[in-house]
């Protein structure tokens, strides 16, 4: 009797749960990766003649919770309309009774693949930015994303950021969102509703979703009715310290960088929402303050703070002027006309 | 407030100071109120020149270059038109040059001065 190696059983049960795209439009290419609630498929849209990105579940689950999340996630995505999000473009059952969407086939690299390349400080602050973007705007529509890593951010060839895995975003109440619109929208239809996106089975309080690390305290300790914006901004000020630091949220508790850029990540990572960014945007703005050599929130300035900046910022034509006065001085003293 | 205007008060002020220092030269201290005039006429026509070049090409590069040749140009024009046996080209074209690299910098890189001036 000869028995399986683990890659021959990995193989089997692999083309056991591929789906069965029989009576769908769509042809199977191959498979792009696994994650907690299902698998991610390349297929072919026979309609459209395109490729597109298919997340389906492992299996059909008697309880219908994982079918009710995947769905959760579906319909989140398609609610939150943004070039850094990725769109949903179809969502059905198929033949053997697993739910799967279809989503936009995203070709690039994860920002923790970049992150150990060689971008310098700058560049990494300026793809932050871009991530900033589409997390604003799901907050704006009240829909808090609860699990940024780095992990989950694709950045395309050209540069465009997109932000995945929305399977634990949480809706929040439309009335607690009205003042965090951004963009200057105020429609209140354009805010994502719990009744226009149908709530996944409840995320007990006391239940942890997220990754250790990029987590916020409170969203660690399970009190899932108090998460807010803030807990994103948690994530965001890790990945930020990620970005700089290149190594891990968890052991990058000291870093190099300017005093400006720790009191940036220290205040977005702060242990008590209240004394975090209140918004992505304010995080976003002192992150383009400390890229133009401007005064950030976080950090107040002492005057040789102030004043080290301001010459850091002026440096070009701190020198031009020098050369100036240095040539004035110099064909005084030795060409006296 | 717009390039132009801004490469004009820049290149003004810096004119008015290129010609004061010619005090500290006493062979034309005698002279000093028509250098500082002619200094800051100078001064103000590379401003606007470069002003209207900085509103034209967004690019760091050429305006200082542009800056550069406008001053040493201007510079030359000023020496060429010296009284007397001696023009002075490079005690001249050498500070001038240097101004017009100042205000080809400056109206490049500091166009909106007076949103970043709000900001601190």
């Amino acid at each position: 009797m000869r028995w399986l190696s683990d890659d021959a059983v990995t193989r089997l049960r692999d083309a056991g749960s591929e789906p069965e795209l029989s009576g769908t439009p769509y042809r199977m290419l191959d498979k792009l990766g696994r994650g907690g609630m299902g698998s991610v498929y390349l297929v072919e849209d026979s309609r459209l003649i395109r490729r597109v990105a298919m997340k389906v579940l492992e299996a059909a689950y008697p309880s219908g919770d994982l079918e009710q999340r995947l769905l959760h996630e579906a319909r989140v995505l398609a609610q939150l309309d943004h070039p850094g999000i990725v769109p949903v473009h179809d969502v059905d059952t198929l033949a053997d009774g697993r739910i799967f969407y279809t989503m936009k086939f995203v070709q690039g690299r994860r920002l923790d693949e970049i992150a150990k390349g060689s971008a310098s400080l700058p560049e990494r602050l300026r793809l932050f930015q871009k991530i900033c973007e589409p997390v604003a705007f799901a907050h704006s529509r009240g829909v808090l994303h609860r699990d940024l890593k780095p992990e989950n951010i694709m950045v395309g060839p050209f540069g465009e950021v997109l932000v995945m895995d929305w399977g634990v975003a949480k809706v929040l109440a439309a009335s607690t969102n009205s003042s965090s619109t951004a963009s200057g929208t105020t429609e209140s239809a354009a805010v994502v509703t719990k009744s226009a996106v149908k709530a996944p089975p409840h995320t007990a309080q006391g239940a942890v979703v997220g990754t250790p690390g990029y987590m916020a305290p409170e969203q660690a300790r399970g009190q899932i009715a108090q998460l807010d914006q803030r807990a994103d901004i948690f994530s965001l000020g890790a990945i930020l310290r990620f970005l700089i630091s290149g190594s891990t949220a968890v052991t990058a508790t000291t870093s190099p960088q300017p005093g400006r850029l720790s009191a940036i990540v220290a205040k977005a990572t702060a242990p008590t929402p209240s004394s975090r960014y209140a918004s992505v945007q304010d995080l976003a703005s002192d992150i383009a303050s400390y890229l133009d050599g401007f005064p950030v929130s976080a950090y107040p300035e002492s005057l040789p703070d102030r004043t080290a900046r301001l010459i850091s910022r002026n440096r070009v034509a701190i020198v031009l002027v020098l050369a100036y006065l240095l040539a004035r001085v110099v064909l005084i003293l030795w060409h006296p006309r | 407030m717009n390039k132009i205007v801004y490469g004009l008060i820049l290149g003004g002020v810096l004119g008015i100071f290129d010609g004061l220092t010619s005090y500290f030269t006493p062979a034309v201290r005698a002279a000093l109120l028509g250098i500082v005039i002619g200094s800051t006429i100078k001064g103000l026509i590379a401003g606007a020149l470069i002003g209207w070049f900085a509103r034209k090409v967004n690019s760091l590069a050429l305006g200082i270059v542009f800056g550069l040749a406008v001053g040493l140009i201007l510079a030359f024009a000023v020496a060429a038109t010296q009284p007397g046996p001696d023009h002075y080209y490079f005690q001249i074209m050498l500070p001038g040059g240097i101004v017009g690299l100042i205000v080809g910098y400056a109206t490049q890189k500091y166009h909106g001065a007076a949103t970043e001036a709000t900001r601190g």
